[in-house]
């Protein structure tokens, strides 16, 4: 299996997969697919991960139905908890906020960070440089804190 | 690790499709929400592979299998996903065996010779719904006699 071969659309199917590829639409008898992510593009990111052997078809095709239960459940549950509720949008700071306050969705806390303005951010800084030398003159009535 | 950066990225209109079809109608998805919840969804790939692989080497095994995938669902804490999951399986599974049996089908057909040993053997294996091919087989086997 070459990386060649992953550059290909997600619809396309090498042999080896054809009756594994879960291509968006249906199938020959039109019935609707399990699954709509593309299982060799899954696959290949189960692979990335160093520990893995090998996956058994039943877990790939779990795995990419499992990520879209995933994705369904992250945007809803963002959506309804999030302050795009009245412009009818969802945001990417409904996601980070989902991602800080939900213990479920914790795990994307680091790719989902919060944004703030730069002009906050900088306010941020000095005020915690001025609480830092309010500290220091204190210091020498009070224990040091560490 | 080798793979090319966008080959660990899921396609973004799958990823679109299932967001619309998630949220209520007339919602608005910003490009940068869509691209962070594709991000996510590559993210609890890995966490999940990772998950059932350690229930796979507790039981001693190099292959990760269904039950290993479900289990990591329920240590993630995503129990909800458990049902949805297990019919997912059991409709795969149907499915295999029906594309296993029509092609064993089209192989005995092909031969075109009466093997009754390997059909009695079959029977045997096969469930309700493979009656009617049964049925079927032995009406092939009288037009061949017929000839």
């Amino acid at each position: 299996m070459g990386l060649q071969g992953d550059r290909q659309p997600a619809a396309n199917s090498r042999g080896s997969e054809k009756m594994a590829d879960g291509a968006v639409g249906k199938d020959k008898c039109g019935e609707p697919r399990l699954v709509s992510l593309p299982l060799s593009r899954i696959r290949v990111i189960m692979k990335s991960s160093p520990e893995v052997s090998s996956i058994n078809q039943e877990a790939l095709v779990l795995t990419a139905k499992a990520t879209e239960l995933f994705v369904q459940y992250l945007a809803t549950y963002s959506y309804r908890h999030g302050s795009g509720k009245e412009k009818k949008a969802l945001t990417y700071s409904d996601l980070a906020n989902t991602a800080e306050e939900s213990e479920t969705f914790q795990f994307l806390a680091d790719i989902l960070p919060k944004k703030i303005l730069a002009s906050k951010y900088l306010k941020m800084l000095k005020e915690k440089r001025e609480d830092d030398e309010a500290n220091d003159d204190e210091s020498d009535n009070d224990e040091a804190e560490s | 690790m080798a793979e090319r950066p966008e080959d660990l990225n899921l396609p973004n209109a799958v990823i679109t499709r299932i967001i619309k079809e998630a949220l209520p109608d007339g919602v608005s998805i910003s490009k940068e929400a869509r691209s962070a919840i594709s991000r996510a969804a590559s993210v609890f790939v890995l966490y999940a592979t990772s998950c059932a692989n350690n229930f796979a080497m507790k039981g001693k095994r190099k292959t990760l299998n269904a039950s290993d995938v479900l289990s990591a669902m329920e240590e993630m804490e995503f129990q909800r996903f458990i049902t949805p999951l297990k019919e997912a399986l059991e409709a795969y599974r149907r499915e295999q065996k029906g594309k296993k049996e029509a092609s064993e089908q089209k192989k005995k057909d092909k031969d075109k010779k009466p093997d009754s040993e390997e059909q009695d053997r079959s029977r045997e294996e096969e469930n309700d719904e493979d009656e009617e091919r049964l049925e079927e087989e032995e009406q092939n086997e009288e037009e061949e006699v017929d000839n």
